[in-house]
């Protein structure tokens, strides 16, 4: 008799749990753990849920959402992991919680350099790591990163940290690209051409180069395209400046990506494959190109008209997970040369 | 001659221990180990699974952060410390100080303006002056207009995005830590000292520096330490402004060095600094007893600062509540008005402030109730085992929240996995995250990281009651449980209130810790207004940061009221008994 009430209780509480819990596999619905902010990827969601009938679950952090994942471990609710950045994406392949993803369509929209060998992350769009230079008082249209660490540009340079993971991976690429000796003595000029302590994020380097402080920053593509597109405050920085978009002279502009991983354990595998080829169809790849100002993966699909602007990206055609690789390289060096000092 | 804290009649703390009447065994010596149990293994739990990842192979990484990172990090991290200790020291004991002291015009109001830089986060702030002061902000543009500067660099001002603003933003913002342990002691200030100085002839200055300062120190001591482990723990702020702290070169080794090992063991390391640190504090201390005499501890009657005297006191106390609450809110405000955020109000936001409210008040409850129970147990069952926990209680404070976070992880999913297992022995089904996946992991991780606050306002606030208090209810026969609701808490209430509005503001406030463990779905304020900044634009989340600063706002005049009033209780009650 007691036993029997005693299971009742559990019963109850289990449903109970089911009823708040809410993260438990159900069909119908996909769990996604992203690094890109959660409010702007909810009208892409929304779109999702409106063409397939499936709900998206999300949540979304800056750091650890690997960690998270394995420590979950198999009851973990996470079916999809977003990224916004291709260490975040090795991050995750390293911490065993990826499987690979087999699907015919994705081999064959995403290039072979935006995508990992095994499959266990596919990027999903990209974004240029470029200048901002002052429309005042830099004349030439064009510039190679390696000109950066040229003594022209001395004191006239601004940048955020060398440790942040935009500037890691763009110095991860130098190392990639011009040999670590090279790519030292070349970020040993980049530092000796800055006009200030490195601070900031990416939208202070345009505000410094309007100002006056200096003539080139360094940031994002899509910072510069959100500024000038804001309101009213903000739109003389970027009017004041013009982005050029760099490129190494034995290749293209540094771009990092956007990516996707399946979750090892994912409770909902089948509509998170959906998902994931939804995000490269035309219609999402247009709306992440128009929403968050950035290069769509999928050969062929529009950018937005600010990113257009620019000019025709000729990115880089060394693979991201070779640039990966020199992740540790390049922080060391940061700290080395003290970049940061 | 000065009156040391150590003539106090409660003398040493281990004779006061030693006389405190003990618990018998039975019930209320459960509770009290039950307690102190709970409290060792919120706290151990994080740092087991911290030591546990800090125990693998870290590679080179020691050789490299010694040779090119250590040296610059540690002197640059201390001058922050220092410069930020000074800061709130300086702002926070002086304003309690006077407020407590004097009678100046606009001294009502100030007692709850004062704590208000609580509300805002850090972060906020730092953007906040960024956009004011640097040089393309109105400031430095309206002086190149008005000079006929053409660039910047025609002129020099001061750079905010540098150590030394840092420390201006950080200590406007943190000293209300100070403020609020400082005050709650002067509050119930022994009278009879500073009376008889007085009479003697003693001038106010002399008064704060031979009585009020040595008799508040282990209230300035936990106030303090708070305010420099959220700065030792601040990455937006510090990131920001370009102040390489070491805290930085955890996240540095972590995320770019894909070295989560080495970034436990630098972790891991600083927590044992800080801990050493504080324990050295205490240590400087052992021998001095803080209690008052019963029969003095009423308020101090404040001495009437007139004219001039009167509006110096008051500019003091406006100045820092101004640079640390009123410019930067003000900011904010202007901001919603500007970009017209009211007519692109996310009703999603109501949801988020309620879930934010939810967590804190539930965290809240969890902490105090904790944190007081744990010492009170301690001052009735003197015993290793409680001191222990009661002194492990500051770990989940003393570690950046992100860490704290990822220490979480493990013993939360480990506690599911208990409850699995439970579940499908006996009904036969599995539950999955009950707690890991829910809001639950969020308000444990509140309550680990917040305990340091509780139990450092226990500390200090039970100090200044007498065990006389003790020894008599007992004699009049008195059970525990009738002393701890008739005596100790109305007592300690104003360092209950203090600690109580610390409490809910800080996890108001709280971002990475809830960013990395709260449920699908789930945003809180901060998280919210987090997104916005991660993509340079934070102004459009001014209003949501405003939002934080109303949640914070009307809890912090509320306690400061009931803190006044229960000290006014407990003075009261202190002469009754005498």
């Amino acid at each position: 008799m007691t036993c029997t009430r005693l299971r009742v209780m559990i019963g109850s509480v289990v449903v109970l749990a089911f009823g708040l819990g809410g993260a438990l596999a159900q069909s119908g619905e996909v769990n996604v753990y992203t690094y890109r902010e959660s409010k702007l990827m909810a009208p892409l969601f929304e779109a999702f849920s409106q063409d397939t009938g499936l709900k998206v679950n999300v949540i979304s952090a800056s750091s650890g959402l690997e960690q998270r994942i394995r420590a979950e471990g198999a009851n973990s609710p996470a079916d999809v992991l977003l990224t916004v950045d291709i260490g975040r994406l090795e991050d995750a392949v390293r911490a065993g919680v990826t499987q690979p993803i087999r699907s015919d369509l994705l081999e064959r929209v995403v290039e072979p350099r935006y995508r990992d060998p095994e499959g266990h992350w596919y990027g999903i769009s990209m974004r240029a790591r470029v200048v901002y230079a002052s429309r005042e008082r830099v004349a030439q249209d064009a510039i190679t990163y390696e000109e950066l660490a040229d003594a022209k540009w001395k004191g006239r340079i601004c940048i955020r940290s060398g440790q942040h993971n935009y500037n890691n991976a763009l110095f991860a690429a130098a190392i990639a690209k011009l040999g670590a000796g090279t790519a030292a003595d070349w970020l040993h000029g980049l530092k000796a051409n800055l006009a200030q302590k490195p601070s900031g994020g990416d939208r202070e380097q345009a505000r410094d180069v309007a100002a006056g402080k200096c003539d080139l920053g360094i940031g994002n593509t899509y910072y510069w395209a959100l500024m000038a597109n804001a309101n009213a405050a903000q739109k003389p920085w970027a009017q004041a400046t013009k982005v050029i978009l760099p490129t190494f002279k034995n290749g293209g502009t540094h771009v990092n990506l956007s990516g996707v991983i399946l979750a090892k354990h994912a409770p909902n595998k089948a509509n998170a494959m959906r998902l994931i080829e939804w995000l490269v169809g035309e219609k999402a790849q247009l709306m992440y190109a128009d929403v968050n100002y950035e290069y769509p993966v999928r050969a062929g699909v529009a950018v937005n008209p600010t990113i257009a602007s620019f000019g025709a990206l000729n990115a880089d055609p060394m693979p991201l997970s070779t640039i990966a690789e020199q992740r540790k390289a390049a922080a060391d060096l940061v700290d080395q040369i003290g970049f940061d000092r | 001659m000065s009156v040391n804290s150590q003539t106090a009649d409660s003398g040493d703390r281990r004779q006061l221990w030693a006389k405190a009447p003990r618990l018998a065994a039975g019930a209320p010596r459960i509770v009290a180990l039950a307690l102190a149990a709970i409290t060792g293994l919120l706290v151990l739990g994080p740092a087991a699974s911290l030591i546990v990842i800090a125990s693998g192979d870290s590679g080179d990484l020691w050789a490299h952060l010694i040779a090119h990172v250590i040296p610059d990090s540690l002197v640059e991290t201390a001058l922050l410390l220092a410069g930020v200790a000074a800061l709130t020291t300086g702002i926070g004991v002086g304003a309690a100080w006077l407020i407590s002291t004097f009678q100046f015009p606009g001294r009502a109001k100030l007692v709850w303006l004062l704590p208000l830089p609580l509300a805002i986060p850090t972060y906020i702030v730092a953007y906040v002056y960024v956009d004011i002061l640097d040089t393309a902000g109105p400031v430095q543009t309206a002086l190149r207009a008005a000079f006929g500067w053409q660039s910047p660099a025609e002129y020099w001002f001061p750079p905010i995005r540098s150590l030394g603003g840092a420390i201006g933003v950080i200590g406007f913002v943190l000293y209300p830590y100070v403020y609020l342990a400082s005050r709650a002691m002067f509050q119930t200030q022994c009278t009879a000292y500073i009376e008889a100085a007085r009479v003697l002839g003693a001038r106010p200055v002399r008064l704060v520096r031979t009585i009020t300062l040595p008799l508040a120190r282990p209230a300035i001591a936990v106030g303090l330490a708070l305010a420099l482990m959220e700065t030792l723990n601040d990455i937006g702020a510090s990131e920001y402004l370009g102040v390489r702290t070491l805290t930085l070169s955890i996240f540095s080794t972590w995320l770019n060095r894909g070295n989560l090992t080495g970034a436990a063991q630098i972790a891991s390391l600083m927590l044992l600094a800080v801990l050493a640190l504080v324990a050295l504090e205490r240590y400087g201390r052992r021998r001095r007893g803080f209690a008052a005499p019963a029969q003095d501890s009423q308020l101090v009657t404040p001495i009437v600062l007139s004219g001039a005297r009167g509006w110096l006191a008051t500019l003091a106390c406006v100045l820092p509540v101004t640079l640390g609450f009123f410019l930067p809110a003000g900011f904010l405000a202007w901001q919603v008005i500007e970009r017209s955020l009211f007519a692109g109000f996310d009703k999603a936001l109501l949801a988020h402030t309620l879930n934010t409210i939810t967590y804190a008040a539930a965290a809240t409850g969890i902490v105090l109730a904790l944190g007081f129970g744990v010492v009170a147990a301690l001052r009735w069952l003197p015993n290793a085992f409680i001191a222990a926990c009661v002194n492990l209680a500051g770990i989940g404070y003393a570690m950046p929240g992100t860490v704290l976070a990822l220490g979480m992880l493990t013993p939360l999913v480990a506690l599911d996995d208990g409850i699995n297992a439970v579940t499908r022995a006996v009904a036969g089904v599995g539950v999955g995250l009950l707690i890991a996946g829910s809001g639950a992991a969020v308000v444990i991780a509140y309550v680990v990281r917040f305990l340091a606050i509780s139990v450092g306002f226990a500390q200090s606030g039970f100090a200044r009651i007498t065990t006389a208090f003790d020894d008599s209810a007992r004699l009049l026969g008195a059970g525990p449980a009738t002393v701890t609701r008739t005596l100790h808490i109305p007592l300690a209430r104003p360092a209950i209130f203090g600690a109580a509005l610390l409490i809910f503001v800080d996890c108001l406030k709280e971002l990475p810790a809830t960013l990395l463990l709260r449920p699908l779905n789930v945003e809180t304020l901060s998280t919210y207004v987090y997104q916005f900044a991660t993509r340079g634009s934070f102004e459009e989340g001014a209003l949501a940061a405003l939002m934080i600063v109303a949640v914070g706002v009307v809890p912090v005049v509320y306690m400061v009221r009931l803190a006044d009033l229960s000290a006014e209780f407990a003075s009261g009650a202190a002469r009754m008994s005498a």
